[in-house]
């Protein structure tokens, strides 16, 4: 099959590093403390843009109520933007409010196995990577799956909970770019990123309780979801997600066009919109 | 001490179509009915405004909660079953209306010979084409004894469709026309028709236009918001329990629904059903309901357990391969629904409309519609192409080659949303001496009742149907122009994933005890007021979805039990079925 190209500028893509060093919040290495997740987001909205009634109460909804540490927070976004990165068709992960949406979502009901069988025994014998599958022939196939992610699906043994696996994950990640880079997650060039976060994907990254495949799995599908889910659950900001897409958002219904041959690009509605009527 | 409550005629378990359609027959009937549903109670008011991906689709609003129960799974007897822990690995519906509320509305007859699969495969190709250990049998009941009921439910339902060109005899027409067809279901029409095929459209739950069913409950007309599979209707114009059934049984005032009530026994003494033993999940309250006749007509995997955990009839043994209950377990898990998916660089689909069932489909490699002299497998199943609509979590699929993040994927997911189709084959799902299911030894309940564990590989017969069905999947989406065709792999072991909903046996037909739980009234052999109704009832799995099927036999057990309300007793005569010996 062949492989669509890519333009360079999209191959390089623009690292969440560049982001920074673009805002100016690399400087003088200032980057912890609790308020740099705002501010981050705060930088990178664009100007004026969009006068979308939905977007006011954007900013006092951008606080972390799962991450406690805003290391981890910068390290997530930083993966979460090489994951989806901002490019010619538009923004990234981070623009989008990704990092925010999956903090929300570990801060909650699924983060937290709310649903989930938890009891044990937990298989403990030649570790936990033999129980969980890692055939790629589980991606996207099957019934339903093709109303589901394109994730790999895993079998899931772990006493830990998603957000558990997050926390380890995150401190995974910035342990391995210690070992192989000697240099935070955060501070490496974007290729470097991506080699960390491929160790990781191949399930070849050091990780407690789960195979380190097993919390990449979370983060791209978390992602994914936190680009395009409507944007009550705080990431797709200002429909950004779906304007890319070109993906109407929720609606009444279709009957006079379903029959039509011609693609309808139609401005995006959100769920607020939807349950308004 | 469960607190006993007045005894009615019938008590049913499960609100979805099989123990919905049960509840409304008899309550139509005059006869007092308790349905007792697990879950919520729901109304169609509680489905305006669903339409949010993430809560329904991804994070499986409608499903089960497996925190206090869920199954245990395994390949073979000699492997260790452990819990399926997540709804991402196992959907279940619940809540008033069951699974049959969040379910798609594709509907398919299953055919004649998915009725009598063993003596019709005999009869035609021998009977060395089927393989040592596989256990299908017929169902004790035919395609044209099935007919009527069939026919019932489709008018309860409003089933909207056309025939199929390679279809059975049917007795009337579907009560409403077709869907519109998308350009993306008309492609696939013409494709398939120039290459020599017979296509049609997918017969849908969903209404093409306003309809009363004979029971007087009104629909209406789907809107193709997309919002469809996995949801509530947000209008009223998906064919559910809720619109239908649930209505007619109330309205009579002989039923009784009661939510949050989950059964874990049927009571029983002297080979009799005296009623079911319930708890009220909101107070923890513990409640005796006795009634006449017991109706299990819950999920299959709820079906199974009841019966295991009250001791009623002789566990399944592989090693013997005696024993009826837990028997011939089947589903369309991973290796079913595989096939090809294109990507198109012209042409651009409004793939964000559909609804569940609009489709187009074809029965040339069906059933028994085409030869099997030359091909390693039994039986087929139908070609579809399906527009269900897609939300933008959803439609994130990338040509293979393309990798599954960064850069190239987020430029290729977002090319392609509006770019890709998919075709796939639904093929049957013959049933093994070894895939069965029984009470897990370790895991447990909320209540310390084992869980359900599931045994169940692959076969040849499966890694070859689903080979065959990919290939022509495959042909069908070069010819509709796609410029990139990706094929689905075939897997080689079962994955421990049940994402379709479709999983049933264990509680099988048959005409003959030592090999089925229930006659063709559904009426269980070793207990005679204790019905079992549902995909539990599957001796092996049909080409094409199961909720037509489950529907008509709803239909056929509600007469049963009518007729045993009337005249007690065995309403079949069971036989030796030499065949199987």
């Amino acid at each position: 099959m062949t492989e669509p190209r890519q333009p360079e500028d999209a191959q390089k893509g623009n690292s969440r590093r560049n982001f920074m060093k673009n805002t100016g919040l690399l400087a003088g290495g200032l980057v912890g403390g609790t308020l740099f997740g705002g501010l981050l987001t705060n930088q990178l909205q664009k100007p004026g843009s969009p006068a979308d009634n939905e977007t006011v109460t954007d900013s006092l909804l951008e606080a972390r109520t799962f991450f406690s540490n805003s290391d981890d927070f910068l390290v997530l976004s930083a993966a979460t933007e090489r994951l989806f990165p901002k490019d010619d068709i538009g923004p990234g992960a981070i623009e989008l409010g990704v990092p925010y949406f999956i903090d929300r979502q570990l801060s909650g009901e699924w983060g937290m196995n709310g649903k989930e069988y938890m009891k044990g025994p937990f298989p403990q014998a030649g570790g936990v990577d033999a129980y969980e599958s890692q055939l790629d022939t589980t991606q996207d196939q099957g019934p339903n799956a093709s109303t589901q992610v394109p994730v790999e699906s895993f079998r899931y043994q772990t006493p830990m909970t998603r957000g558990e696996i997050f926390t380890e994950g995150i401190k995974a990640l910035e342990q391995t770019s210690q070992e192989k880079f000697k240099m935070k997650f955060v501070d490496l060039e974007a290729e470097q990123q991506d080699e960390v976060l491929q160790m990781f994907d191949e399930g070849q990254a050091k990780m407690n309780g789960v195979a380190s495949t097993t919390f990449f799995t979370l983060l791209l599908q978390t992602t994914i979801e936190g680009a395009y889910a409507d944007p009550v659950y705080g990431g797709n900001r200002n429909m950004e997600g779906w304007r890319m897409k070109e993906y109407p958002g929720p609606r009444i219904g279709y009957t006079a066009d379903i029959e039509k041959e011609d693609f309808i690009l139609t401005k995006p509605v959100s769920l607020r919109n939807y349950q308004g009527h | 001490m469960a607190k006993k409550l007045k005894k009615v005629d019938v008590v049913v378990v499960g609100s979805g179509w099989a123990g919905g359609v049960v509840s409304a027959e008899l309550a139509k009937a005059g006869y007092k009915v308790v349905t007792l549903e697990r879950g919520k109670n729901q109304d169609r008011k509680d489905y305006i405004g669903v339409k949010d991906e993430l809560r329904y689709t991804d994070r499986f609003e409608m499903m089960q909660n497996l925190a206090p129960e869920t199954i245990t799974s395994r390949v073979t007897m000699e492997d260790t079953a452990l819990p399926v822990r997540t709804r991402k690995e196992m959907m279940a519906g619940t809540d008033l209306g069951g699974g049959s509320v969040h379910w798609a509305g594709a509907t398919y007859r299953w055919k004649p010979i998915d009725f009598e699969m063993r003596s019709k495969t005999i009869e035609r190709y021998g009977k060395e084409k089927i393989p040592e250990g596989m256990t299908i049998q017929d169902w004790g009941i035919t395609y044209d004894e099935m007919e009527p009921y069939y026919d019932k439910w489709e008018k309860t339902a409003g089933i909207s469709g056309e025939p199929d060109p390679l279809g059975d005899k049917r007795s009337s027409d579907y009560p409403n026309p077709p869907l519109l067809a998308s350009p993306a279901v008309k492609l696939f029409k013409e494709t398939t028709k120039k290459m020599g095929y017979h296509p049609y459209q997918v017969a849908a739950g969903n209404l093409s236009q306003a309809y009363t069913n004979p029971d007087g409950e009104k629909m209406n007309a789907c809107m193709f918001c997309s919002y469809c599979t996995m949801y509530g209707c947000d209008f009223t114009a998906k064919s559910d329990p809720l619109a239908t059934v649930i209505p007619t049984a109330r309205k009579t005032g002989n039923c009784e629904i009661r939510t949050n009530s989950l059964v874990r026994r049927v009571i029983h003494t002297d080979g009799k059903a005296t009623g079911v033993m319930f708890t009220d999940t909101r107070t923890g309250m513990e409640y005796e309901q006795p009634a006449d006749v017991v109706v299990l007509g819950a999920f299959s995997f709820t079906n199974n357990r009841l019966l295991m955990l009250s001791e009623i009839g002789t566990q399944y043994d592989p090693t013997t391969r005696k024993g009826t209950i837990g028997r011939n377990f089947n589903g369309q898990f991973n290796i079913t629904f595989l096939g090809a998916r294109g990507f198109f660089e012209e042409k651009k689909f409004n793939l964000y409309m559909g609804a569940g069932a609009l489709g187009g489909t074809m029965s040339d490699f069906a059933g028994d519609n085409f030869d099997h002299s030359d091909v390693d497998f039994i039986n087929g199943g139908g070609i579809e192409l399906r527009q269900y609509g897609d939300a933008a979590i959803a439609t994130n699929h990338v040509p293979k080659g393309t990798k599954k993040w960064g850069p190239d994927f987020k430029k290729n997911s977002i090319k392609y949303a509006n770019r890709s189709l998919i075709a796939w084959y639904t093929p049957a799902v013959m049933s093994w001496w070894h895939n069965y299911v029984d009470l897990d030894p370790t895991y447990k309940d909320e209540f310390g009742d084992p869980l359900l564990r599931i045994t169940n590989r692959y076969t040849d017969q499966d890694r070859n149907i689903a080979k065959f069905g990919i290939e022509k999947c495959s042909e069908i989406m070069k010819e509709m122009g796609a410029d990139i065709v990706d094929e689905d792999e075939v897997p080689e072991e079962f994955d421990h994933i049940y994402s379709g909903g479709h999983y049933a046996g264990g509680i099988i037909m048959g005409a003959d005890p030592e090999t089925s739980a229930v006659n063709n009234y559904l009426q269980m052999w070793e207990m005679d007021n204790l019905f079992v109704v549902g995909g539990s009832a599957f001796p092996q799995f049909g080409g094409h979805h199961p909720t037509a099927t489950i529907g008509a036999l709803a239909y056929r057990a509600a007469e049963g039990i009518e007729k045993y309300l009337k005249d007690k007793g065995p309403l079949v005569e069971a036989k030796q079925a030499t065949l199987n010996a």
